[in-house]
């Protein structure tokens, strides 16, 4: 089985699949439901065979796949995957079969081009995981744009032009200047390849420029303050699926960027910058907290707690520094990053979970405003029971997801320095504050209108979807050891290599 | 002494010229409804063609003529996608021309005599062939702007591109003889030896600015561009397509045939000139095409600005940077035509399809031509995993390995910029619905229109997995 090209298949797979269902057409909705289903699924149980078939012990890259691509160039199709890319993936194919469950009688408009452009944006995103060659990243890295931006205009909102614009504006801007990082590593290195790259020794000024322009890509893509501006724009007018999506998995491949370019290749000016992101993390933690307090549209109230929670993965990448280089303390270094990967993973659930509870909400009421609604427990108990489940899990409550994560990050940032270990852990004070708030005026009190009163319970298929999403929640709370294992040598690996200065 | 040997090296434009003169006489002896067989008979001439372009390609560069004519990879692979752009304008015009009863004889042998001229411009060896081929390029060219009679929109782009042209050729002209004076010599090896010791390095300078600028006009690089927005919007849309792929691709031949071959020696002169035209093109085309409501004259900007990409490659004088530009001309000149063909599918009878709102709700109603230009828009807006995107990493890659890190900045700048009129055209297409009360837009039935449009589109997609060879055969081209 191991001599299977798993990953090109995973990649290219929902691709292929995509064009199958365009072919479909627009009169045969159900043809093109099931068959994304079935994709999907597939997809899914390839991901898991993957998982089997990493041997999580020894580490590294491993199921790797090398071929000519541009050779002038020194480009190669080259594949492989670490502990950190392995969960990522399955994170991917997982949330994917639960969006398409979730947009199935949603989407009614040209279903079948929705559903294509699920499937190519799983295929590219599995791809960007799974890239070892600099170019072949940001080859799907940017080609990710392209299904988002049909997916926000075609089936967004009355602002949908303005928000995919904006959207495919700054990202592209963000990652453009990456490319000339890009170009720049290659002038000098002479190779795409990324192992090459981590080795390679770039003095202190190159890694300075190269530092700010992976900064500058990663920093708009995760989003970061302050380039975070189109994301609560892109989320509001979105449709339900693409902003699980773009929660749940389009946010990491920002923060993986970090993993994959920043702290291995221009390891000594990530140490001297490190304050930047350290700073610019506790502010979105703190100030965006603040910002979520207020929202009236709870889209956005989700959208600003998730730049909130991507300031706890920064946090937990940067940290390292300061305990690997500074206090050599190895262990509570790898904790931070481990840390800051579990967050990755739990935000996409947890994210996810939210904001297709949104979407269901919005099917019924159409409208996102908070004062819309209320006393949900009364009329959809079922509902309200995971309503409740995800926002403690979005506020970090112990035996959730969300509590993993940001206790290992707060707790290797106490080690390596109390006072950001202090603004980070009041984050979960502000973070109980704004999703309690919203708790309290949609779950409890009374409907604000007849309508709101009475708003059908869940259906079978809205249960199943929710129920995936709260397994995964409460069993990556509860025994999160599968995953820390999963990626305990990869990250050890990392924190490693950072230790050794490049200058 | 002509020799046999002559002959061979020449034998694609020789049997060229013999095809477009049979092709003339041929279309005089039958009426205008067998017309189609014209139109079969040129693409056939045009295939053979390829076929001998390609058959006969010698392993190292070859010279005919005393050296007059040249035959080396670089050539070759001008002149075989220069014949596919012509074939694909062949095809995709037909139904076009039949709908307006514009569909002519001359037509072909027109084309065809203007490939030809392009076919010895880039296999220049001496001035004389440099102005020669040109010449021939763009004589039957103005023509061919002015192809439709009866409008006074053709008739005024003829005239200007004609009175432009001239004048540029006149320039082009001047900075020859400029040459000529200096090096006692018109073979462009010959420049190159004499270029190093020549006593009157001024007057070669003063000679290469001229030439700088008879090249930046056939690329229609700024500030030598006004031409190329008028031309596009007045002339008939095949004409226009033909327009924008084929003399782009001879302006690469011509620019390193005068400024590689001929004046290497003062590249460091010509390149600051190219990365400053580079510069202004990218910025005035980027911009300015964002304000235009006419789908062929935001084309015309667009191309201004990617002759500002092929620039880059051009402005780093190695084999790398002229092979980057190369690949870029060869990329963008297949992108053009599929931006065009979209346009030919879905115009009729009365309608042009030329204003961009003129392809609103196009997804509702036709959803594979929407696809089609979608691939065209988001290819020639660089975004992976088009092809477009690949060209323009490799013209960066050159500006930066060339020390111009400045130069991609700018580029990299613009190409934000013109992202906005791509999207807007992808925006259009699919998330706006069509104005009421118009007819909705159909595609024309005509079946090779149709396949061999979805061919070339699709093409932009799956190059990215065969660069590799293309940018290999385009290396080998410079003897990489």
């Amino acid at each position: 089985m191991s001599d299977w090209p798993i990953l090109s298949i995973l990649t290219w797979l929902p691709c292929a699949g995509a064009i199958l269902v365009l072919l479909a057409g627009d009169a045969r909705p159900r043809v093109a439901r099931w068959l994304t289903l079935a994709f999907t699924v597939i997809t899914f149980a390839l991901s898991l065979l993957m998982l089997s078939e990493y041997s999580a012990g020894p580490g590294g890259f491993q199921l790797q796949e090398m071929h000519r691509w541009i050779p002038g160039i020194n480009s190669s199709y080259h594949l492989g995957v670490d502990g950190i890319a392995v969960a990522l993936i399955v994170l991917t194919t997982f949330t994917t079969i639960l969006v398409i469950g979730g947009a199935w009688q949603v989407i009614k408009d040209k279903v079948h081009q929705y559903m294509a452009a699920m499937l190519v944006l799983e295929g590219l995103l599995i791809g960007v995981f799974c890239a070892m060659d600099a170019l072949l990243f940001y080859l799907f890295f940017e080609a990710i744009l392209i299904p988002m931006f049909f997916l926000i205009g075609m089936w967004g909102g009355p602002r949908r032009v303005y928000a995919t614009l904006k959207f495919f504006i700054y990202t592209f801007f963000g990652s453009i200047f990456f490319l000339i990082g890009l170009l720049y590593m290659y002038h000098r290195a002479g190779t795409f390849d990324l192992q090459t790259l981590w080795a390679f020794p770039f003095t202190m000024q190159e890694q300075s420029w190269l530092f700010f322009s992976f900064l500058i890509a990663f920093a708009v893509k995760t989003p970061m303050v302050p380039v975070h501006t189109w994301l609560p724009d892109a989320h509001v007018e979105a449709p339900t699926g693409g902003s699980v999506i773009l929660a749940a998995i389009m946010l990491k491949v920002g923060t993986y960027g970090f993993i994959r370019f920043s702290l291995p290749i221009t390891p000594d000016a990530s140490q001297y910058f490190a304050w930047l992101v350290i700073v610019l993390s506790l502010i979105a933690i703190i100030y965006i907290g603040y910002v979520a307090l207020v929202q009236p549209d709870m889209k956005k109230l989700v959208a600003y707690s998730s730049i909130a929670h991507m300031g706890f993965v920064t946090l937990g990448l940067f940290i390292v520094y300061m305990l690997a280089r500074q206090q050599h303390d190895v262990q509570t270094a790898q904790l931070g990053v481990q840390g800051a990967v579990v967050q990755m993973v739990s935000h996409g659930f947890v994210s996810g979970a939210l904001f297709t509870c949104i979407g269901v909400m919005y099917d019924r009421l159409h409208t996102r405003e908070i004062a819309a609604y209320g006393g949900l427990a009364k009329v959809m108990p079922w509902f309200a029971a995971f309503w409740v489940l995800f926002a403690m899990a979005n506020t970090g409550l112990p035996g959730t997801s969300g509590f993993v994560g940001e206790f290992m990050v707060i707790l290797s940032s106490f080690t390596a320095n109390p006072w950001i270990a202090l603004f980070a852990a009041y984050s979960l004070i502000i973070g109980a504050g704004y999703t309690l708030y919203l708790i309290k005026r949609i779950v409890w009190g009374t409907a604000p209108t007849r309508e709101a009163a009475a708003m059908p319970e869940i259906n079978t298929r809205e249960g199943l979807v929710l129920g995936a999403f709260a397994v995964a929640v409460l069993a990556m709370g509860v025994y999160p050891w599968p995953l820390m294992h999963l990626m305990d040598s990869s990250v050890a690996q990392l924190v490693t290599h950072l230790m050794t200065s490049k200058v | 002494m002509i020799t046999l040997n002559d002959l061979l090296v020449m034998l694609p434009e020789l049997y060229l010229t013999a095809a477009a003169c049979l092709v003339l006489l041929f279309d005089v002896f039958i009426s205008d409804d067998q017309r189609d067989a014209t139109h079969w008979v040129a693409i056939i001439v045009m295939l053979v063609g390829i076929f001998l372009v390609i058959r006969g390609q010698p392993d190292m560069t070859v010279t005919a003529f005393g050296g007059m004519f040249v035959r080396d990879h670089m050539a070759e692979i001008l002149k075989v996608t220069v014949l596919i752009a012509t074939i694909l304008m062949f095809v995709m015009a037909r139904p076009w021309l039949r709908d307006r009863k514009l569909f002519m004889g001359e037509f072909y042998s027109l084309s065809m005599f203007s490939v030809l001229g392009v076919m010895l411009l880039v296999s220049a060896g001496s001035l004389i062939t440099v102005y020669l081929g040109l010449e021939l390029f763009a004589l039957p060219a103005y023509a061919l702007v002015a192809l439709n009679r009866e409008s006074k929109l053709s008739s005024e782009a003829a005239i200007k591109f004609f009175v432009l042209g001239s004048l540029a050729s006149g320039l082009l002209l001047f900075g020859m003889s400029l040459i000529y004076g200096a090096t006692g010599t018109l073979d462009l090896h010959g420049i190159f030896a004499a270029a190093g010791t020549t006593a009157h390095p001024h007057l070669l300078q003063f000679g290469l600015v001229f030439l700088v600028v008879g090249i930046a006009f056939e690329f229609g690089a700024v500030p030598f561009h006004m031409w190329l927005p008028d031309v596009y919007e007045g002339a008939p849309t095949p004409i226009a397509m033909y327009i924008s792929a084929v003399p782009k691709l001879a302006a690469v031949g011509l620019a390193y045939r005068l400024l590689e071959v001929g004046l290497g020696p003062f590249a460091h002169d010509w390149r600051i000139m190219l990365a400053i035209m580079a510069a202004l093109s990218l910025v005035v085309g980027n911009v300015v095409a964002i304000a235009q409501k006419n789908f062929k004259r935001m084309l015309a900007y667009s191309t201004i600005s990617h002759m500002g990409f092929v620039f880059l490659g051009l402005s780093n004088p190695t084999p790398e940077g002229y092979s980057a530009a190369l690949f870029y001309a060869v990329c963008f000149a297949l992108m053009e035509t599929v931006a065009f063909g979209v346009i030919l599918a879905l115009a009729r009878k009365g309608f042009e399809c030329e204003m961009i709102d003129d392809l609103k709700g196009l997804n509702r109603r036709s959803p594979w031509f929407a696809g089609l230009m979608a691939i065209a828009m988001f290819s020639l807006a660089g975004i992976p995993p088009l092809w477009g995107f690949i060209a323009k990493v490799l013209v960066l890659k050159a500006a930066i390995d060339g020390g111009m890190l400045w130069l991609a900045i700018v580029a990299i700048i613009c190409a934000i910029i013109g992202l906005f009129y791509y999207l807007r055209v992808i925006w259009v297409m699919y998330f706006e619905a069509p104005a009421e009360g118009v007819e909705p837009l159909q595609a024309k039935p005509d079946l090779a229109l149709r396949g061999l449009l979805s061919i070339n589109a699709l093409g932009l997609i799956a190059m990215i997995f065969f660069s590799g060879p293309l940018l290999a055969w385009c290396r080998a081209a410079f003897g990489v």
